[in-house]
């Protein structure tokens, strides 16, 4: 199926990336372009098959529950934009 | 003494153990070859100072080293490191403007398993943004230069390990970090006449290394023959309990197995590999490559991959759909850039803003075909089909091994080396060809290796490309060797740097 502006805009808003206007036409023309590589994929007959989920057979491992780590607020403070009184600071989201 | 830096891993050891040469003259030499190629622009974020106080320790570790105990197997080897490793300390910024000035505070476990090896860090290479490119042109730090150079072009080293394997190429270092999660590796070693290994999925832990598609994604090391990327490996690799999907499973001495006799070997043609329109000089080089693999004593036998076709347009599904995933993180409140915002801006203005500015124009592209895909409605149609072929693909090989074929024999990519800003007109769809033949093993979680096996009529690199058995690396590179040993390529470019 065809995308259109309003489906792009609609998809840039979901992936929270500021996309403008006027760049809007180019972008659809790009994700048509790419899905209608993608619909090559209808040619395959997935019958009875499972969606692959591991590459190789194995069931994830599970580790004690217990802590393994902590008590570092500088090594997690040390690369953000905006720290203050303990917290990442951001705009305000509640009114 | 000079051209240090030109030696091999297992030539450079080899001296160090003899005391004929220091890790100190080695690392020097290897710097100052990084100081002369800026036009090349492989290193990004240059390390010395932390590369001459390993070389020193490196050099007392060797003094102390005696046959009962020796040196760890990489003591004293100068490396340098895909920028999309996290190193403490230093830069990691996976060549985005999005992680400008991120220094984690923590490092990676494949590169944590090569200083404990010995190794020196010498940097941190050029590479295309997130992983995501085949050209190295996508990178926040500019093109990387491939040091081959036929005519007045600069070409590109592919990628997006583009930068470890135009360093590898051009002895700026003496083997580097890579990581693969369409061909990042093979591609780029078959553009610049080096050797890289993708292992398969799990042997390598991925704990500490940028993620772009999780289920997809390994890293491996390129290197200028087969020997050093035995030797390599096996230091990166290793069970690591921070990545459950890392194996237990024991790492061979895979330079132990390296005997280059691949004697009643079965190695498969896959019929599906031989493309319409494939340049006659790639088809030549395959047929080369399966001939002397025979006169090697192995047997070759023509297989088929049926679902081949289909696997491009499956990982342009899964690999953007988990990349969308695993780049919801970046989002400017704990590390990284945070967008400067209006008056009256909110969290998700600042969202917005903040990845519009940080992330490449590549990378946004990928992260909202990945939204797409997974969005409602067109989950099923989209990213879950896409598993159901991913698994078929992967059937495919299973076949194919099951009837007792060891190892497959295949070109690494359509083309030679092509020149920068040559596809910049060209739809994304033209770029994504590259990976036709490489994507298929990250889809199905096989080791794969690339090996140098001529130039083309312009003088360029090309490789042919080995895959094998699941765990069996030491299998695939005994049979790569085979093929370098059949090949003798052993071609440098020419220095105009």
């Amino acid at each position: 199926m065809a995308i259109d502006t309003e489906t792009a805009a609609r998809v840039a808003k979901l992936a929270r990336i500021k996309v403008e206007d006027s760049d809007l036409p180019a972008l659809a023309g790009e994700f048509n372009a790419i899905l209608g590589f993608i619909e090559q994929l209808n040619e395959v007959d997935v019958s009875g098959i499972e969606p692959m989920t591991s590459v190789t057979p194995m069931r994830l491992k599970r580790r004690v529950d217990a802590v393994t780590d902590g008590d570092q607020q500088d090594k997690i403070r040390a690369n953000a934009p905006d720290f203050r009184e303990g917290f990442f600071a951001v705009p305000k989201v509640v009114e | 003494m000079s051209d240090l830096n030109a030696l091999t891993l297992a030539g450079a050891r080899d001296k160090l153990v003899a005391k004929e040469i220091t890790s100190v003259e080695l690392t020097e030499a290897c710097l100052a070859a990084i100081e002369g190629s800026d036009s090349l622009n492989a290193f990004v974020h240059k390390t010395p100072e932390i590369a001459l106080d390993q070389a020193r320790a490196a050099d007392q570790r060797l003094a102390k080293g005696s046959q009962q105990d020796p040196a760890p197997a990489l003591c004293g080897l100068p490396l340098g490191i895909k920028d999309l490793f996290c190193t403490k300390g230093v830069p990691s910024q996976a060549a985005s403007a999005i992680l400008k000035g991120f220094k984690p505070e923590y490092e990676s476990t494949v590169s944590q398993n090569l200083l404990d090896a010995g190794a020196v860090m010498l940097g941190k290479l050029n590479m295309d943004e997130f992983a995501m490119g085949s050209s190295n042109e996508t990178s926040v730090y500019g093109d990387t230069v491939n040091p081959w150079k036929v005519d007045d072009r600069r070409l590109t080293p592919g990628g997006s390990s583009g930068g470890s394997a135009g360093a590898v190429a051009a002895d700026l270092c003496l083997a580097a970090t890579g990581t693969d999660t369409g061909g990042s590796i093979r591609q780029p070693a078959a553009f610049t006449g080096t050797v890289g290994i993708k292992p398969t999925y799990g042997r390598c832990s991925r704990w500490g290394i940028v993620a772009f598609a999780s289920s997809l994604d390994q890293a491996g090391p390129i290197t200028k023959s087969v020997r050093d990327a035995a030797i390599m490996l096996e230091a990166m690799c290793g069970h690591d309990p921070k990545d459950s999907t890392s194996s237990e499973l024991p790492v061979p001495n895979f330079e132990a197995l390296l005997t280059g006799d691949i004697r009643g070997q079965k190695i498969g043609i896959p019929k599906e590999y031989r493309m319409d329109g494939m340049p006659d000089e790639i088809e030549a080089l395959w047929r080369d490559g399966a001939a002397k693999l025979a006169d090697a004593g192995a047997e070759m036998v023509d297989i088929s991959l049926p679902h081949t076709k289909y696997a491009l347009p499956a990982y342009y599904v899964i690999a953007p759909a988990e990349a969308s995933s695993n780049l919801a993180r970046y989002d400017g409140v704990r590390y990284g850039h945070r967008a400067t915002l209006d008056a009256g801006d909110g969290i998700t203005e600042m969202y917005e803003k903040t990845r519009a500015e940080g992330f490449g124009a590549e990378v946004q592209r990928r992260v909202m075909v990945g939204t797409y895909v997974l969005s409602a409605g067109f989950y099923d149609a989209y990213y879950n089909r896409a598993r159901k072929v991913r698994a078929l693909i992967k059937q495919d090989f299973d076949t194919v091994f099951a009837a007792g074929v060891d190892a497959i024999l295949a070109p690494t990519t359509p083309s030679a080396a092509f020149g920068l800003g040559e596809m910049q007109n060209a739809d994304p769809l033209q770029m994504y060809l590259n990976d036709v033949f490489t994507v298929t093993v990250n889809l199905a979680g096989l080791p794969g290796v690339s090996v140098p096996a001529g130039l083309d009529a312009q003088g360029l690199p090309l490789g042919l490309q080995l895959i094998g058995r699941p765990w069996e690396e030491g299998d695939l590179l005994n049979c790569a060797l085979a093929l370098e040993r059949a090949v003798g390529f052993s071609q440098k470019p020419n220095k105009w740097w």
